[in-house]
């Protein structure tokens, strides 16, 4: 440009390569804790013999470091690559960046020690413990503040769209994060939810769902619209399209997070804004897939060459594909086979995969030769790790979804006489088994692809030299001077803080609507008046039970169904889960409903089933508990339990704190003796009393007197 | 507190009236803008991902 004096500066990659070498580092450990679970599912053997490699432990420790490990790493790396070259200047304070990554690196590590450790709020993808908590918001503001400062800093005058979407998914996240994680300490490790119930699974879902819109989808979608361009040499065929699906992606999703509860006991007006904006979501989701792969239009002879094109037309397509099936869910017909099943595993596995996961490949495949300055070493290697992931892929989810409607047809069928035709819900899991050995295979499959891309990036770093600090030039931004017949959204669009303050209303006015009234309003939560606080043994008990992660498998809402009021017991009702802090409504079921457990069976039955499970029901995939009986349980927090429950409102008569200690040891002794009547030894103060106390109160409130739900 | 507050505001069916008339007005508003915006600016807009590459050897297919 003539007349104007361009200004020098450079762009990390260094930080890239950190993030990215993470990314994957991350990525291979969180697919081997998964393939670890998958294999538990049917080999229960494989949980080792102790409680810290247990199904119920190490699935939040693959859920986690899946998605915030690998996926979030991934997030990092293309964001700190592409936002400083797309405002053409670099990241807004270098210190910052690396107090990021440290900081990032350190959560993953304490979750990697504490959930296994049984350290757990329980909620999905919340599952850290509050100090934790708040060192993840110091962290995400410090990224959020470099993002921004870059913003103010930049040379460039608009803002392309892929940032759009890093500083909504920035906000939004942070929003989520905070007002999920809203929680009073009772020590350094436990804590119990500020929301109860209804009130706390609604919180819950607008987080877990938009946690997957937010840090899943629309990180990624900012990712598309830069790499899918650079990786194809040519420009996004519709810009204009992709400023539709940014606006109506960001104003919809936040709304859909009630498709999660359809059916249980939250208030039907809340279930049918969840369902209609899941269908509606539709579009933008298509949208944006149908724009990135009409990017490829005229260049489908390069798929057929550039394993990083290949990634991404799978990963466009897996998008496409469960952002159809999301919707296609969250019909109250469909989701009535669906939910609890496996195919919900599937669903999040194509999204994870197949658009996460094949993603995160292209673009690491794409940076690596770029910043060492080289060419990929084999793209032969490439193409077969894009082979071995994709076969992954189909062998991982097709066992799923028929495993899925296998078992849901097999719950929900009746014999001529009107009886379950399956009233044994074991019979139910044998009957999958072999799909869930197929599943672990396909888990495995991917993972074998991904060490092929590491070596093929150690490859690649070795043939190149890494430039660590890329120079570019730009002249300075101009102050700005008000053209005439400007559109408002050109102008709004320069001003970062402004836009992002937009943006973060546009997702707040779902989350309040959907939100507020549910909490404050009375009528929403009936409350039944025989329902009573737990007692301290069974607060201990469900403490435990939270701990062990038992909500993975076990679910404890009992949907109004012909089917499953015949098998577990009375449907759920609201009014039923005031004192549940947190919820245990659970997703999945892999065992049984527990919610109408209590009187079942006799305590002596659980102490055997805990010990060993195929004792009591054989064939049973439910790993053993025998720590349980030999375990002491440390009793010496429950007056803090029960003052910190007193403070958020559960009607512990005043002073309960210094009696409840007393308390507990009647009902431990009462069960102890019991359980020595059935020929059982075993100590009053053992875990084990306090898991039956509570398991033995399941649902019982309910059966004292005659309750309704209006 | 808060609970009988809420409760008790009148005429609070018009909230949900005002954000379903932000929402319509939001996405007619979008729509217009898509539809009048300047071809310079998107065009603009659509090359940003490839002006860090000053010296890109086979140069950007422009479609």
């Amino acid at each position: 440009m003539p007349g104007t004096t361009l200004e020098q500066f450079s762009y990390d990659n260094k930080i890239v390569k950190y993030f990215g070498v993470a990314t994957i580092a991350w990525g291979l450990i969180g697919m081997l804790v998964g393939v670890l679970a998958a294999t538990q599912l049917f080999l229960p053997e494989a949980n080792l013999g102790n409680p810290y490699t247990t199904f119920g432990r190490i699935r939040p420790l693959h859920t986690n470091a899946v998605i915030f490990a690998f996926v979030g790493n991934a997030i990092f790396a293309g964001i700190y690559y592409s936002m400083p070259r797309l405002l053409k200047t670099p990241m807004w304070n270098k210190a910052l960046s690396w107090f990021h990554f440290w900081g990032w690196q350190l959560i993953i590590i304490l979750a990697v020690i504490t959930l296994p450790l049984g350290f757990t709020s329980s909620k999905e993808y919340a599952e850290l413990e509050w100090p934790i908590d708040i060192l993840i918001a110091i962290v995400w503001v410090a990224f959020g503040v470099n993002m921004i400062g870059a913003l103010i800093k930049r040379r460039e005058k608009h803002m392309y769209v892929a940032i759009w979407f890093y500083l909504a998914s920035f906000v939004t996240v942070a929003v989520l994060h905070i007002f999920n994680s809203l929680a009073l300490p009772v020590s350094f490790f436990k804590s119990y939810s500020a929301y109860a119930g209804v009130q706390d699974a609604l919180v819950q879902w607008w987080y877990g769902h938009n946690a997957v819109a937010f840090f899943l989808t629309t990180p990624f979608l900012g990712l598309m619209y830069y790499y899918l361009p650079k990786a194809a040499n040519r420009p996004v065929y519709s810009y204009k399209l992709s400023i539709v699906h940014f606006w109506s992606l960001i104003f919809l999703y936040i709304w859909a997070g009630p498709h999660h509860l359809l059916y249980t006991a939250l208030p039907e007006w809340a279930q049918v804004l969840g369902t209609v904006f899941s269908i509606m979501l539709l579009a933008p989701s298509w949208g944006g897939m149908v724009n990135g792969l009409l990017t490829l239009r005229g260049a489908w002879d390069k798929v057929r060459v550039d394993p990083v094109l290949k990634f991404m037309v799978v990963a466009v397509t897996a998008y496409g594909m469960s952002t159809f099936e999301g919707p296609l869910l969250s019909l109250k017909n469909v989701n009535a086979i669906a939910h609890y099943t496996d195919w919900i595993v599937a669903h999040v596995h194509i999204g994870g995969l197949g658009w996460n996961g094949f993603f995160t490949f292209a673009m690491l495949y794409w940076l690596w030769p770029k910043m060492w300055k080289t060419t990929l070493y084999s793209t032969k290697l490439a193409t077969t790790h894009f082979w071995m992931g994709t076969m992954g892929i189909l062998f991982y989810a097709l066992p799923m979804y028929v495993a899925a409607l296998t078992q849901s047809l097999m719950w929900k069928e009746f014999t001529e006489a009107g009886r379950l035709a399956y009233p044994n819900f074991l019979e139910t899991v044998i009957q999958i088994k072999p799909m869930y050995m197929l599943r672990a295979f396909g888990g495995l499959l991917y993972l074998s692809g991904a060490f092929l891309l590491v070596y093929n990036m150690v490859k690649t770093a070795k043939q190149g030299s890494f430039m660590a600090e890329e120079q570019d030039e730009a002249p300075a931004l101009k102050p700005h001077v008000d053209e005439p017949g400007e559109f408002w959204h050109k102008a709004w669009e320069r001003k970062p803080i402004f836009f992002t303050i937009l943006a973060t209303i546009a997702i707040l006015i779902g989350g309040v609507i959907e939100i507020v009234p549910t909490i404050l309003v009375k009528s929403n939560v009936p409350t039944i008046s025989s329902v009573m606080p737990y007692t301290p043994l069974e607060l201990q008990g469900r403490d435990l039970y939270i701990s062990h992660g038992c909500v993975g498998c076990h679910s404890q809402m009992i949907r109004p169904f012909r089917s499953e009021t015949e098998r577990y017991g009375e449907y759920s009702k609201a009014g039923e889960f005031v004192y549940d802090r947190p919820f245990l409504w659970g997703s999945k079921r892999t065992g049984p409903d527990l919610h109408r457990e209590g009187g079942k069976y006799p305590d002596s039955w659980h102490y055997y089933h805990m010990v060993d499970p195929t004792s009591m029901s054989p064939g049973s995939l439910m790993p053993p508990y025998p720590w349980l009986s030999t375990n002491i349980m440390d009793h010496d927090d429950v007056p803090a339990k029960i003052r910190t429950l007193q403070k958020l409102g559960v009607p512990y008569p005043e002073g309960y704190d210094a009696q409840a200690n007393a308390d507990l040891t009647i009902q431990a002794n009462k069960i102890a003796a019991n359980l020595k009547t059935a020929g059982v030894e075993v100590m009053p103060e053992s875990e084990m009393v306090a898991l039956i106390a509570y398991l033995q109160r399941l649902g019982t409130d309910i059966k004292k007197t005659t309750a309704s739900n209006p | 507190m808060k609970k009988e507050i809420l409760s008790s505001i009148e005429n609070i069916e018009i909230y949900p009236i005002i954000s379903l008339l932000i929402f319509v007005i939001f996405f007619v508003g979008m729509f217009i803008w898509v539809i009048k915006v300047d071809k310079k600016y998107v065009d603009h807009m659509k090359e940003m991902p490839f002006n860090d590459e000053p010296q890109n050897p086979e140069g950007n297919e422009k479609v």
